[in-house]
């Protein structure tokens, strides 16, 4: 990434050095931002060694970014993100002895959590191997008979009642008569006293009140 | 007030456990721990048989010499390799340094068995003396080996592999270094083949064992 940073800037600026240099500035500050911060975890680490509590959870709180950094470097998934950085604060804790504060803390937790992370993509591998994916199973046996299903189809058709209840007189009859009775719109009419245009038109915008209802601001 | 994240609760439960830990010995000083026990086995052994019979073998052939000291200068070269490799973030660049010694030390143990073959002006080596070499070096490197182990251990290899083989390539060449001090025979080519054979066998058994027993916890 600074190589390409570094390329780039060169690339854009060869023939406008008065305003490179605001860019290398930038560039320098980002860079001993971030030389300063590696520091401070050093140091915040070597304290830990000794003990102190407060720059242990510092140093820990602080190194989270960079596992999760290394992580994804290595093609952990998102959504186990937080499982190698458990993992590797866990290593951290344990092997914080081996620490040496005259070198970078940062090589040292980069290398920890890259190993982490690949122990977490071979267990993932061996775990996704050891387990069967048949389509047809799947396909001919849906879960429609678990009680997480019928508990979820339960309380859909609760929250679905309760919005055709608090739609407008003229539009809920127009929901019960076309869509729930499914009767035709002569049929409708005569029932309602209502004309075929005012039946549609109602029940046009039932439906949209209901779609915003139950997808826009459930 | 809102429930911490599971890694807001992580960090805070390690903070209450912030003992004040005893540092690792810098990897330089662990290999001179190292050398200092290789250095008391040699004094033992050079107590028990004295020093005559490998002065005069390294009078008479100074690749033997060559190839004693490569062989000592490679268990110092592997054991600092094996320790630098088993803390976290030292490069993996470090597997190379016992490369030079072992070179030489095979090429001046293999340069010497052939002047055994052109010209067998010293002592023949018969086959049931090299099998003592062979049992010798495996002997002495279960012990030296598992030494190795508890000291690497106490760090993280996080490259248990390699750190095995560099283990297995120190208490082997050590073993080597220290049988040259009371070896009766001069190079031969049933002799080397055994002390490679043996050093091998020492070298892939870490590595099969090592392995295991160095994983990161």
């Amino acid at each position: 990434m600074p190589g390409l940073t570094t390329a780039g800037t060169m690339g854009l600026y060869i023939d406008f050095p008065l305003r490179a240099s605001p860019r290398s500035h930038v560039s320098d500050d980002i860079h001993s931002s971030q030389e300063q911060a590696s520091q401070r975890r050093s140091a915040w680490m070597a304290a830990a060694q000794d003990g102190d509590r407060q720059a242990y959870e510092k140093v820990l709180g602080d190194s989270v970014g960079l596992i999760r950094a290394v992580a994804r470097r290595q093609g952990v998934a998102m959504d186990s993100l937080d499982d190698v950085v458990q993992e590797t604060l866990l290593t951290v804790h344990r092997v914080r002895h081996t620490y040496d504060p005259a070198r970078s803390y940062d090589a040292w937790l980069a290398a920890i959590a890259a190993r982490r992370a690949i122990d977490h993509l071979r267990s993932h591998g061996r775990h996704g191997a050891r387990e069967v994916h048949d389509e047809f199973a799947l396909d001919m046996h849906p879960d429609v008979g678990d009680a997480t299903t019928q508990t979820e189809r339960a309380q859909e058709a609760a929250r679905l009642r309760r919005a055709v209840a608090e739609l407008p007189a003229g539009q809920r009859e127009a929901v019960e008569q076309l869509g729930l009775k499914e009767q035709s719109l002569a049929e409708a009419a005569e029932q309602t006293g209502r004309n075929t245009g005012a039946l549609k038109v109602n029940l046009h915008r039932a439906l949209k009140t209901l779609r915003q209802r139950l997808n826009g601001d459930s | 007030m809102s429930e911490l994240l599971p890694i807001d609760s992580l960090i805070k439960s390690l903070g209450a456990q912030a003992t004040p830990v005893r540092r690792l010995l810098s990897p330089g000083r662990r290999t001179l721990g190292w050398t200092l026990v290789v250095v008391a086995l040699a004094a033992y052994l050079m107590w028990r048989h004295g020093m005559g019979a490998m002065m005069q073998r390294w009078q008479l052939a100074p690749l033997v010499c060559c190839a004693d000291v490569s062989a000592f200068v490679t268990c110092i070269a592997a054991g600092w390799a094996a320790f630098a490799l088993s803390v976290p973030g030292r490069g993996k660049s470090w597997v190379w340094l016992p490369l030079p010694s072992l070179l030489i030390w095979m090429a001046a143990s293999g340069w010497g068995c052939l002047r055994m073959l052109i010209a067998p002006d010293a002592q023949a080596v018969a086959l049931p003396e090299s099998a003592d070499c062979l049992v010798f070096i495996v002997a002495l490197s279960v012990p030296l080996s598992v030494l190795l182990v508890l000291m690497v251990r106490r760090a993280c290899p996080l490259r248990p592999v390699q750190a095995a083989i560099m283990i297995g390539l120190a208490s082997a060449s050590a073993s080597a270094a220290l049988l040259g001090i009371f070896h009766p025979i001069n190079s031969a080519a049933s002799d080397l083949a055994m002390h490679v054979i043996a050093v091998l066998i020492v070298i892939g058994v870490n590595a099969a064992m090592g392995g295991r027993l160095l994983q990161p916890r």
